[in-house]
């Protein structure tokens, strides 16, 4: 009873969490085991060697010099050690595995939005399947803030200029807090949430809920409300480059650079076309920019309409991990063929 | 107390007829002084008043998260308060605290100098201390500020509706006080140290001095840039930091913190070097080895220039840049993991005494280990990705800032304070502020690593309600923070009246200030002093004074 209302842990709810945790359980045994040596030997020779009438003269005696190589070179190993093992964990929250179900998240002064690739749209809730590596694609439109799921042992930046991507893979339903964990102004602490972790099923029902249509058709819709489509068509009569099969190419820049055409590059290239100038288009880009113009959360619509035209890099990403199956057909929507700018 | 005398030349004297302190009266004696020592009471009194001001806003913002409701304070007055507490405590407390105040003083009277090299320069940085200062005091008085004492973009230079620009003003004003007191150590260090004081007959105090004043001359150069280019785009709109007008809020971060980063170190090193020359002469024996020590002041200050992208971890840095920086961050532990094993060594069959300086020693030894082991987790990147932005983070700098820093600076105080006015403190009062001081602080700041694992953001005005029980512990420690912190400014206060005289050398200690009278006069030493031994020679005291054991 009383332990429950004194938790030492956080849930350990993703895939990542017992590996963050054993870091933390070792280094909290080695740097305890270290700091109570400390603290004892200090207080031991506090009152062994105390000051004393028959003590008043301290010992003609220093201690060996080897000792200080011994505490020069083990710490020094010790600290190469933890470097590695803390390196592979960051790697793993680094690396997104390829088979994630994408979400777009946007953090504004003091709410966190999330958008799902089927068209549903949640503020300060976030719901997921378990089981099933979920990938956020965020931006800011505002200042600098940061999503945090304790229970998942990740925390991301969320930057006003470009995309970043985060992963997590909830291992336990339930519902868990969302924190901004970056200082944003007055409503700070209020900038919270809850992920709801689901089953697949339980999911799916969720999924059947309202939604205005795919976020790929709501971004074609924006396609053509801006006019993107007047130049950018689907064969080579246009202005602009064709965009069918470009996410996740490699793309001959007018310098003779070659980039990748991923998520920034897209972003970039609407709000500030001169930046990144495909071979054969200029300079100067004959596109005006879109800065300023199109809000965060519609620029995530046309970023998955311009995924939805076609990847070269992912053949199949939305094909699930085999325990969840039955999310197959929410997910295919990632790669909804509704093409034809 | 024990007046132990010492051997030849160290022991002059004490004629109390004449020093600093009764050299001139009146209120421009004291403003227009050039006297180091005066200036370092001139330093002392502002400091005071700034950590009480400070040490006011933490109180408030313990008592608003005893209750998981924001309850007591609005959102903004909050964020305001962590502000204000965060500017008061860096710019205008722990960075000058011991370089400034204990340094000031000190530093010539170990060096055996008449005064720093730059006696206007020094006068000079105390007033720019107190323009900036003044700055501080405006913006609070009018209405605050609440940005967060790092001041990120582009929060600070488009969101933000409060003062920004005249805080960002003063602190980059008060910048020039430390880089004036910086310049001046090094240069004093360098060219006025005693005949015979060799660099290797220095006090490792002198040493952790000049380590930071290479840091402040060198770091907070590019924080007044930082500023100035955040000052410029709130201001005038110029596009450098807000990626609305084409800048890169990252690019502020990584200056920044290429300041901040080394900003702790200005706080730390001298830390480091009271530490030593008070567990020197509490333990009657050299510091055990006093060259990796003194060296070991100086890798610090190299390679706190070299991490300053650990804070950003989360923040946007590519994988490879973040290794980089969290390798070179396990290094920097490596210096200040040889000096509290060399501290503890140094304990090993001496002549151990439990008066308050010492007591604050030790403290600062075991809090800074705790501190600086808490360092490692967070240069662990994995685990980083977890606990940044937590209250681990706040737990872990509060263990190096005030576990460390302030328990040296409180340690020195006690340590210098017979010398600084010649009287001596309560010592069963100041005994027992240690204690609550100790206890205090721990059961402020031990709680926040648990909360921290547990997820808790820094910087919340309300929170989750099953944070609430480590909540009201770190604040009960507060209040009794609050006590121990209290009690030293009245009974040191008292003693100036009430102390007993201290004589040349209370504490029978071995080093150039103790050889001259409590207070000094104001040219330090009555004739100029020839050193012929080695640092803390306590061998060659114990050896002069025999069998005689008159202490």
């Amino acid at each position: 009873m009383l332990i429950a209302d004194f938790p030492l842990f956080p849930d350990q709810a993703s895939t990542m969490a017992s590996k963050v945790d054993n870091l933390y359980l070792f280094l909290i045994a080695l740097c305890g085991t270290v700091s109570v040596g400390v603290f004892l030997t200090i207080f031991y020779f506090a009152i062994k060697y105390r000051r004393r009438p028959d003590n008043e003269i301290a010992e003609d005696y220093e201690p060996p010099k080897i000792l200080e190589v011994t505490w020069i070179v083990i710490p020094s190993i010790l600290f190469l050690g933890i470097f590695v093992w803390a390196s592979w964990v960051y790697f793993q929250l680094a690396r997104v595995p390829d088979n994630s179900l994408q979400i777009y998240a946007t953090a504004k002064q003091w709410m966190w939005k999330f958008q799902h690739p089927t068209g549903q749209r949640e503020i300060n809730e976030l719901h997921v399947p378990v089981n099933r590596p979920i990938k956020i694609t965020m931006a800011s439109e505002d200042v600098i803030h940061s999503l945090y799921f304790p229970a998942f042992r990740t925390k991301m930046d969320v930057l006003p200029n470009r995309y970043r991507t985060m992963w997590f893979q909830a291992t336990k339903t339930g519902r868990y807090h969302i924190f901004c964990a970056e200082y944003c102004g007055t409503l700070h602490s209020g900038m919270v949430g809850w992920v709801d972790v689901m089953e697949p099923t339980a999911y799916q029902t969720w999924l059947a809920g309202g939604s205005e249509g795919s976020l790929a058709s709501q971004g074609e819709k924006l396609f053509q409300k801006y006019a993107c489509n007047t130049c950018h068509t689907n064969d080579a009569s246009g202005r602009g480059p064709v965009l069918i099969g470009v996410y996740g190419s490699s793309v001959m820049l007018s310098d003779n650079t070659i980039v990748p055409a991923d998520d920034n590059y897209i972003r970039e290239s609407i709000l500030n076309p001169q930046a990144k100038i495909v071979k054969g288009f200029g300079p100067p880009s004959v596109m005006p920019t879109f800065q300023g113009q199109v809000s965060e959360d519609d620029l995530l619509k046309l970023l998955a309409f311009v995924k939805s035209l076609g990847s070269t890099r992912t053949a199949a990403p939305a094909v699930a991990s085999p325990q969840s199956s039955t999310t197959t057909a929410a997910a295919q929507t990632t790669k909804e063929p509704k093409k034809k700018p | 107390m024990t007046t132990t005398t010492l051997h030849d030349v160290r022991f002059i004297e004490p004629a109390k007829t004449r020093n600093y302190l009764n050299e001139d009266y009146g209120f421009f004696s004291w403003v227009l002084t050039r006297d180091h020592k005066r200036i370092a009471i001139l330093y002392l009194i502002s400091v005071t008043i700034m950590f009480m001001v400070g040490g006011f806003f933490a109180m408030m913002m313990r008592l608003e998260l005893l209750t998981p409701e924001g309850d007591l304070l609005t959102s903004d007055t909050y964020n305001k308060f962590f502000t204000l507490h965060g500017i008061v405590m860096i710019f205008f407390f722990l960075i000058p605290s011991i370089p400034a105040v204990l340094g000031n003083f000190i530093l010539p009277l170990q060096l055996g100098a008449k005064d720093l090299a730059f006696p206007r320069i020094n006068l000079l940085s105390w007033y720019l201390y107190i323009i900036g200062a003044s700055f501080g005091t405006y913006v609070i008085i009018s209405g605050g500020v609440d940005t967060g004492w790092t001041f990120y973009t582009p929060f600070s230079t488009q969101y933000s509706n409060t003062h920004v620009f005249a805080t960002t003003l003063g602190a980059f004003i008060v910048g020039f006080s430390s880089i004036l007191t910086g310049l001046n150590f090094i240069v004093t260090t360098h060219r006025m140290r005693a005949p015979g004081l060799t660099w290797f007959r220095l006090p490792l105090n002198v040493w952790a001095l000049y380590a930071t004043s290479i840091v402040m001359l060198l770091a907070t150069p590019v924080l007044g840039i930082t500023l100035i280019m955040l000052m410029i785009e709130r201001v005038l709109h110029v596009g450098i930091f807000d990626p609305a007008l084409g800048g890169d809020p990252l690019l502020y971060q990584h200056m920044f913190w290429f300041y901040s980063h080394p900003a702790v170190y200005i706080m730390i090193l001298p830390a480091m070097g009271v530490a030593s020359d008070v567990i020197a002469a509490f333990t009657r024996k050299r510091i055990f080895g006093y060259k990796f020590v003194a060296f070991s002041s100086l890798a610090i200050a190299f390679l706190g220039f070299l991490v300053w992208a650990h804070h950003m971890f989360v923040a946007g840095i590519s994988v490879y840049s973040a290794m980089i920086f969290a390798f070179l961050s396990f290094f920097v532990a490596v210096p200040s993991a040889i000096k509290v094993f060399n501290w503890t060594a140094t304990m090993y069959r001496a002549s151990v005494s439990w008066q308050t300086p010492m007591l604050y020693a030790m403290g600062f030894i075991g809090l800074f280990t705790i501190g600086g082991v808490t360092g490692l987790f967070l240069a662990s990147l994995g685990l980083d990705v977890h606990v940044t932005d937590t209250y681990f983070v706040v737990a872990h700098f509060h263990y190096v800032m005030v576990g460390g820093a302030v328990m040296a600076y409180m340690a020195g105080l006690h340590y210098w304070w017979p010398k600084i006015t010649g009287r001596m403190y309560p010592e069963w009062w100041a005994r027992l502020a240690a204690l609550l001081i100790f206890v205090g602080f721990n059961l402020t700041f031990f709680p926040q690593f648990i909360l921290g694992y547990l997820g808790m953001p820094r910087r919340y005005h309300a929170y989750a309600p099953e944070f609430q029980v480590l909540n009201v512990l770190s604040t009960a420690g507060a209040s009794v923070l609050a006590v121990g912190y209290a009690l030293p400014l009245v009974y040191l206060l008292l003693s100036l009246k009430l102390g007993r005289p201290a004589g040349p050398n209370p504490w029978g200690a071995v080093g150039l200030e103790w050889t001259t009278s409590s207070p000094p006069p104001k040219e330090n030493f009555h004739e100029t002093p020839v050193v012929t031994w080695e640092a803390y020679d306590y061998r060659g005291m114990m050896k002069a004074m025999g069998e005689t054991q008159n202490v």
